[in-house]
């Protein structure tokens, strides 16, 4: 008889984590956790300047401290042909300084010891000599006609300007400005984050000088990426180069890009023949890795009276730092930025959008979100906050008049996306009964006879999720499809690996449930296995809420390849065609005896031992899954908060979460996934951000200046659920990752602006510090991040 | 007699200081000869080999390497190894026995108290520490007794969940 699904952690079954039980021994396998025989340690020394000339560097003193084996500069990195290598964002950047430092923190020298500390005392002991040069630090410094150009190693580079980039209709968006009877505006910073997931970077590389072979362990969300990078960059054969990714603490989009730390330790064990570790500081990994955000967002939205949207004008200005590292598909300079308002009936849109170069951390990758995505839905979500208002209409009201209605998919958006599907109105409606939406202006206007200000922000948005498909989404030319391939031995038991690299988000319980799912095999009988180049499938890793819509799809196709060769097994074993067996969860039947019956792992069994005649041996296959279209997860965030008049501080009284990603694999660990989210934006709407003072020094260098939320402050969410499932995934199943990261953070600002929106507040930018909200409720002004953002028009 | 020199040479440089520390951990007597400025989170991580104890932030914000020093919560990231001389430490590796979890393992297991792990050990110990004074907290006695430790992935509403899960299994067992 068919099995129970949710019994077999199939489908469905909120399945306790398998990788929880090593975690909770403290027997996880982080790359710090692995020790080589006869490794040495590795020593980044960094810049103290933002911009400064090399005059010189004197290693001599680093070479008398006992225990020390080589110092790294960027002059011996140059004569290796090292010393530069290319971003994901076919820009180039430094590995180790030659000519002039950019960014505080840029890697200047390495030292390779005995031990962890003697590298760092003998970084102490370089001694370099640097030219100071006037430091550029937001994009408006940058774009001054006559400012130092940063990037004065690029042939043709046209003062400081990365790209200058525009999509959409024009014309039509002329049109609609011309036709509108109300015009609102709205310009705000997306502050500078960083993911700072709690594991910094690292690596240890292992060069073999007897096989050739070059085995890395490191801390990559996409290992085979790094491979392909490294047989570029270092000119090794592809097939002598290993990356392993182990346990990750964390990535968040951190752990995407290439840094200059793996490539050193690489070189570094070249040279010294020896296993090399390099594990970086928190303040590293602060002041050096991938950042999110830093964009300057301003548009306008073109409305008739009775509230429908007409057309919007966008245009964003974003600091990339010293080298354009963004990771994000190479046809787009600024991610998915034009996802902007994806789940609104919007008929014109035009963005135009131009990055410069400033003396800051590269990066710009993809936050917890799908490129770009989370500044693009920030902005649209705070623009119809102000549209809304600027009408005079109901928040509700004004998202349900103009979001996609069910009826219309597929929806052809504005910027050009299809979207498929969702139940837009529902998610709405479920998110303002849990809220109390009905009487909440009642007791707003109580609270406020009280002195007492209340808000609520509502946040309203589907997102691009998966990318690809590979006719417009490549890394590096790299299509962005994904893998999966499924053995099945003669037991019945399973071995799965994908192309995907966990982080958290449990790969190894909820791919096993899609084999539950498509086979019936016990998600317990199928091990799952990620992060090793020399055993995984090519795979584009694991960022931008892709895995559960491509790699997961992969793994539904192979389990899907299996059961078409079982059920060939099947009619062998049972004496009838296959034309007359039937399929149910776990087992085939003969149609006209449902009795008469063998179950997969009779199957797996006579894959091995009774084969039909002809048949290949064996029960196995792989998938490589390119996937029709982008999934599109729909989120209704509504937050309800109380600030303080006296204060400005704010506190949180409830947050409700309304999300449909579709089918869910596995309810607990997709429910994780949105708390985590929430509460990133929770922390960006309300501490976490990254500045730098006019000389390019990083604040935020350390935990004690980058402020993140602890358990105290973070506030409860009531999570809620509606499914609408994907129409091209195999098992219907969206993105859902980053939704909560994406769409949150405006549903803390509108429930801020909102409390204070009597006083004629429009904006708060992040974070809403409780002196910004205070300068806010005391002088009746928007408060926005420095520096003002200037039209260009 | 475990010395984190084991790793890279026979004996520590030339002119090197060092100082013998005897600790308990986890039940276990342990000599060693360390470097004065030898952090306590490297002698165990390197030294004894205790990887479960993680270090994250390196400025005692995170928790990550947050142990048991005679039973109460410290982060070994900020203390050295001579200042545990003669005390007791507890890490997450002495939480379960060889057959049995703590309640406290299990219940970050069952209410999903973890995505990544790599705060996990730190939390748990923060959480026995208080279970260990007060078995029946309240949920904000238990967000405060964790205040210390940071956590990127969960949004700590499992993890609260996890350690009053804890606290309810440990008030049945002791009954």
């Amino acid at each position: 008889m068919a099995l129970d699904e949710i019994k077999i952690g199939g489908l469905g079954a909120s399945r306790r984590r398998v990788e929880d039980n090593r975690f909770i021994r403290g027997k996880g396998n982080y790359v710090d956790d692995i020790v080589l025989p006869g490794m040495l340690h590795m020593e980044l020394l960094r810049s103290p300047v933002a911009h400064a000339r090399i005059k010189s560097i004197d290693v001599s003193k680093a070479y008398d401290i006992p225990g020390v084996r080589l110092v790294l500069t960027g002059e011996m990195m140059a004569a290796r042909n090292l010393a530069w290598m290319p971003t994901l964002s076919y820009d180039t950047q430094a590995v180790l300084a030659t000519d002039k430092v950019r960014f505080q923190g840029q890697e200047v020298a390495a030292v390779i010891a005995d031990d962890p500390y003697i590298a760092k005392d003998a970084c102490q002991a370089i001694v370099v000599e640097y030219e100071q040069l006037p430091v550029i630090v937001n994009p408006f410094q940058a774009m001054e006609s006559g400012s130092e150009v940063i990037r004065d190693d690029k042939e043709n580079q046209p003062g400081n300007k990365v790209f200058d980039w525009e999509i959409g209709d024009k014309a039509a968006t002329d049109k609609a400005f011309a036709e509108a009877d109300v015009i609102s505006k709205m310009e705000l910073h997306y502050p500078r984050s960083h993911p700072s997931p709690m594991e910094t970077c690292g690596s240890i590389a292992d060069f073999n000088r007897a096989t050739g072979k070059l085995t890395v362990y490191m801390t990559s969300q996409a290992p085979h990426i790094v491979r392909a990078a490294v047989a570029m960059v270092a000119e090794l054969p592809e097939h002598m180069i290993r990356i392993v990714s182990p346990d990750l603490g964390g990535g968040f989009g951190n752990k995407v890009p290439i840094y200059p730390g793996y490539v050193i330790s690489i070189l570094a064990s070249i040279l010294t023949e020896v296993p090399v570790k390099w594990i970086e500081d928190k303040t590293g990994n602060l002041i050096s890795t991938g950042f999110g955000r830093d964009v300057y967002l301003q548009g306008e939205m073109a409305l008739r009276k009775d509230g429908k949207m007409l057309g919007m004008r966008m245009k964003t200005i974003s600091d990339h730092g010293a080298f354009y590292a963004d990771a994000q598909p190479s046809k787009f300079k600024i991610g998915l930025m034009h996802s902007a308002f994806a789940a609104y009936d919007l008929p014109a849109a035009h963005l135009e959008s131009v990055g410069y170069y400033t003396n800051k951390a590269p990066g710009g990758v993809a936050y917890r979100c799908s490129f770009r995505v989370t500044e693009a839905m920030f902005f649209q979500e705070r623009m119809v906050h102000a549209a809304a208002n600027d009408l005079g209409m109901d928040q509700a009201e004004f998202r349900r008049i103009n979001l996609v209605k069910d009826d219309m998919f597929p929806y052809r958006t504005a910027f050009g996306f299809l979207t498929d599907s969702g139940q837009y109105g529902k998610c709405l409606d479920i998110g303002m009964k849990a809220i109390g939406y009905d009487t909440y202006k009642a007791e707003q206007a109580e609270a406020r006879s009280r002195g007492k200000l209340l808000g609520i922000g509502i946040s309203t948005m589907t997102e691009p999720l998966g990318a690809g498909n590979s006719r417009e989404y490549d890394i590096l030319g790299i299509k962005m499809f994904d893998s999966a391939e499924l053995r099945v031995h003669m037991t019945g038991k399973a071995i799965l690996r994908t192309g995907a690299m966990n982080q958290g988000q449990g790969h190894q319980t909820t791919w096993a449930q899609i084999v539950a799912h498509e086979l019936g095999i016990p998600a317990d009988d199928v091990t799952v296995e990620e992060g090793d180049t020399d055993t995984a499938p090519f795979g584009m890793g694991t960022y931008a809420s892709r895995s559960t819509p491509v790699a997961g799809a992969a793994v539904a196709m192979v389990a899907r390849k299996i059961r078409a060769k079982a059920r060939k097994i099947a009619a062998h074993l049972l004496e009838v065609s296959e034309e007359d067996i039937e399929w149910e969860l776990g087992r085939f039947y003969v149609r006209s005896n449902k009795e008469r019956g063998v179950t997969i792992q009779d199957c797996a069994l006579a894959a091995y031992s009774n084969m039909p005649d002809g048949m290949e041996p064996g029960l196995e296959n792989n998938a490589y899954y390119d996937p029709p279209n982008l999934t599109w997860p729909f989120a209704a965030y509504f937050v309800k908060v109380e600030v303080d008049a006296e204060t400005g501080v704010w506190d949180v009284l409830k947050v409700v979460a309304v999300d449909d990603c579709g089918v869910r694999i596995n309810p607990m660990v997709v429910e994780g996934q949105i708390m985590g989210g929430l509460t990133e934006a929770y922390a960006m709407a309300s501490m976490q951000y990254q500045t730098y003072d006019d000389e390019g020094n990083c604040i935020g260098s350390n935990y004690m200046d980058y402020l993140l939320p602890t358990a105290w402050e973070t506030p409860g969410f009531e999570l809620h659920e509606v499914v609408t499932p994907c129409p091209h995934h195999p098992i219907g199943a969206k993105g859902v990752g980053e939704c909560a990261t994406v769409a949150g953070p405006a549903a803390f600002v509108n429930a801020v602006v909102d409390a204070l929106g009597h006083l004629g507040v429009r904006n708060i930018d992040m974070p809403m510090m409780p002196n910004r909200v205070y300068e806010a409720l005391t002088t009746g002004k928007d408060i926005s991040g420095m520096p003002p953002v200037k039209m260009g028009d | 007699m475990t010395s984190l020199y084991d790793e890279v040479q026979a004996a520590p440089g030339e002119g090197v200081p060092t100082r013998r520390v005897t600790i308990k951990v986890n039940g276990d007597d342990r000599t060693v000869d360390v470097e004065p400025r030898l952090l306590l989170a490297h002698l165990l991580r390197q030294g004894l080999k205790l990887t479960g104890t993680h270090t994250g932030c390196d400025t005692s914000n995170c928790g990550a390497c947050t142990i048991l020093f005679d039973g109460r919560p410290i982060k070994s990231c900020t203390m050295l190894a001579v200042q545990a001389d003669g005390h007791s430490l507890e890490t997450v590796e002495g939480l379960a026995s060889a057959s049995e979890l703590h309640p406290i393992q299990e219940g970050f297991k069952q209410e999903h108290g973890l995505h990544c792990g790599f705060c996990t050990p730190g939390m748990m110990l923060a959480a026995k520490a208080l279970l260990d004074k007060n078995d029946n907290p309240t949920e904000d006695e238990v967000r405060w007794a964790l205040s210390g430790n940071l956590c990127r992935c969960t949004g700590y509403q499992n993890i609260v969940k996890s350690v009053l899960w804890a606290a309810e299994k440990m008030r049945a067992e002791s009954k």
